[in-house]
């Protein structure tokens, strides 16, 4: 491993700088042409999606390439690949704050704001998937006349509390932190609308030291609290699977498999946003290539550990010498999709190897490139589970296969659009890089120099 | 509490300076003190004698909440509306668990979220403080004292004199 001991931000700069810069990208923004070209593209994506959606509703899932036995494919894949890019918000953000490691304060508020756009995205995917979506107030207890109740002992069930917290609760913690920021932002505000956006945002924050002190209390303890939320919300949709008998899904090394292949896509999405954010608006000096080396070496080893849940996956096959098990395994090996399986192990894996040198890791458009290679490679994993243990299961008679249709692709593609359109107006209103903590690590970092 | 309270903002320009100048305040016998800084301050809260907060007692008891509203329902709910699946037991404690994992963190984060917010009296929309002239710098990169009136016994003259002593860059009267 190479030296952390050294500074993570260049100490030569000054705290109100730091402060001006990052408030000023809301206040004065920097790339107008840039973003609105940027915005063109995502609202056509969002178009895709509203039309889709649209669509979807007005004919039925049907449009989709799912069938018998096929009945989960792209909804469900797509939920699990959203939600696991998701989780490296919290987990940049809420377990390297209780690690103290803090590289992280450059990197966490726009880490935490993709969550929060990701868990939508995913979430909204198995309200499309329910073919009539104007009974998802059943999911809920109610007292219904009809006198029946969700059934709880159903990990069905189980989905929709866990990705209701999990989304409530990001957005509490997320909130929680820009709070300081917001008041930075409202006290550098010159124009009438920004202070008062920033002036009722801010909830009156004047950081008063008694006010701090509860503030860091419950801050860390909702991080404290955000960490197992993150492990028991991807256990709990590794379950959906795991739970089953399905060949290919029935196996106890999912929770810790799919967690880590979540971290592993998120860790790959906020490498991804963090080169494109500190190219587009000039903040080498905060996201530093100290940051993308770190970046990069998480990224590594959460790659290797989800390597490892391949290589047990396997394992766990043949020792079971369970015949369909074992047919399964032949399928993603050998079978119609053996592409899927061999493009997740080629984009995940492949690539990733060229992390092991320092340069590979500092260097931007490397790391970028790695990056968008894994979330691919994930992309393909989470197809391969899907489909390749469903299209071929116990019966030889219901064996069929699935292609995804136009509409699959265009809802797929149009809620990256609903990712884009909410955070590119996020990155436009609320400063991207937490303010006070940079702050902080900024003066930290300066005492030990001086002192 | 006095009708209308008021005090004296002392401007410092570094955190170290602003702990320095607590100390002598303290020392001084000032004891309405608060600080307004851009960051937390590490050993500010020890030096004002602040009270420790209590939001990790409320987190605990929203915590206890979720998890018994969370299994109390879904044991009435299998009880209300009871289906027998192959004959697994209805109140299965471990398939209720994940519904009361979630709910126990969902109550204890929310509950310390707003308990801060409610103990720190926010939200409001303004503070007499945000007249003070500089006090915009609080969120940016300067570090104020305040010291606060005493019931009445408050000496503008001689409190500003003090706070200029211990080497505060600026003094302003403030209403608080």
């Amino acid at each position: 491993m190479t030296d952390r001991s050294g500074d993570v931000l260049p100490t030569d700069q000054s705290i109100g700088g730091v402060s001006d810069q990052l408030t000023g990208i809301p206040l004065h923004f920097p790339a107008e042409r840039r973003w609105l070209i940027a915005m063109l593209f995502a609202s056509l994506l969002l178009l895709m999606f509203v039309i889709s959606v649209i669509a979807l509703f007005t004919r039925g899932v049907g449009i989709w390439g799912i069938n018998i036995p096929v009945n989960w494919a792209f909804a469900i894949h797509n939920y699990v690949w959203w939600l696991g890019i998701g989780h490296a918000g919290t987990l940049i953000s809420a377990l390297l704050l209780l690690t103290q490691s803090e590289w992280r304060n450059s990197l966490n508020r726009f880490a935490e704001t993709m969550t929060l756009f990701a868990v939508v995205c995913a979430g909204i995917y198995p309200v499309l998937h329910l073919g009539r979506p104007w009974y998802l107030y059943w999911m809920f207890p109610y007292p219904a006349t009809m006198g029946v109740w969700p059934q709880f002992r159903s990990p069905l069930e189980w989905d929709i509390w866990a990705v209701l917290t999990y989304l409530t609760v990001s957005l509490a913690f997320w909130y929680t932190g820009l709070i300081p920021d917001l008041a930075a932002a409202r006290d550098r505000a010159t124009t009438r609308i920004w202070q008062i956006f920033f002036g009722i945002t801010s909830l009156g924050w004047r950081g008063s030291a008694a006010h701090w002190l509860r503030w860091s209390q419950a801050y860390r303890l909702t991080a404290g609290l955000a960490v197992p939320l993150v492990v028991s919300v991807h256990s709990e949709v590794s379950l959906l699977f795991a739970a089953g008998q399905i060949p290919g899904w029935h196996s106890t090394i999912f929770p810790p498999y799919f967690v880590l292949g979540a971290a592993f896509s998120g860790f790959a999405v906020v490498s991804i946003i963090a080169i494109s954010l500190r190219s587009w608006f000039g903040l080498n000096n905060l996201v530093t290539d100290e940051h993308l080396d770190l970046l990069g070496v998480v990224l590594l080893a959460t790659g290797l550990m989800t390597a490892y849940g391949y290589i047990f996956e396997i394992f766990d096959t043949l020792y079971s010498s369970e015949p369909h098990e074992l047919q399964t395994l032949s399928d993603r090996l050998t079978g119609a999709y053996a592409w899927t399986y061999w493009g997740a192990i080629f984009f995940n894996f492949i690539p990733l190897q060229a992390l092991w040198w320092r340069s590979a890791r500092r260097t931007g458009w490397s790391l970028m490139l790695i990056s968008i290679f894994v979330a691919l490679g994930m992309w393909l994993e989470r197809y391969l589970i899907l489909v390749t243990s469903l299209y071929r299961d116990f019966l030889v008679s219901s064996w069929s296969s699935f292609t995804p249709t136009f509409w699959d692709w265009s809802t797929y593609f149009g809620t990256i659009g609903l990712f884009l359109v909410p955070f590119l107006i996020a990155i436009r209103v609320i400063p991207l890089i937490s303010i006070f903590e940079t702050k902080e690590l900024l003066h930290e970092e300066q005492e030990t120099k001086h002192g | 509490m006095a009708e209308k309270s008021c005090g004296l903002l002392a401007e410092f320009d570094s955190p170290e300076a602003l702990k320095a100048a607590a100390k002598q305040a303290r020392a001084a016998g000032y004891r309405r003190l608060d600080a307004f800084t851009p960051f937390p301050v590490e050993g500010l809260a020890q030096i004002l004698r602040l009270p420790k907060p209590s939001i990790s007692w409320v987190g605990l008891a929203g915590g206890v909440t979720g998890a018994s509203v969370a299994l109390l329902m879904q044991c009435y709910v299998n009880y209300d509306f009871p289906i027998n699946v192959g004959g697994r037991p209805l109140y299965a404690l471990s398939a209720f668990a994940v519904v009361m994992f979630e709910l126990t963190i969902l109550f204890s984060a929310l509950s310390m979220i707003a308990a801060m917010l409610w103990q720190n009296g926010l939200p409001r929309l303004n503070h007499p403080l945000f007249d003070a002239k500089r006090f915009h710098l609080a969120s940016k990169d300067r570090f104020f004292l305040c010291i606060a009136d005493d019931d009445g016994r408050f000496d503008e003259t001689e409190i500003g004199s003090f706070l200029r002593q211990i080497g505060a860059k600026s003094v302003e009267f403030t209403a608080l």
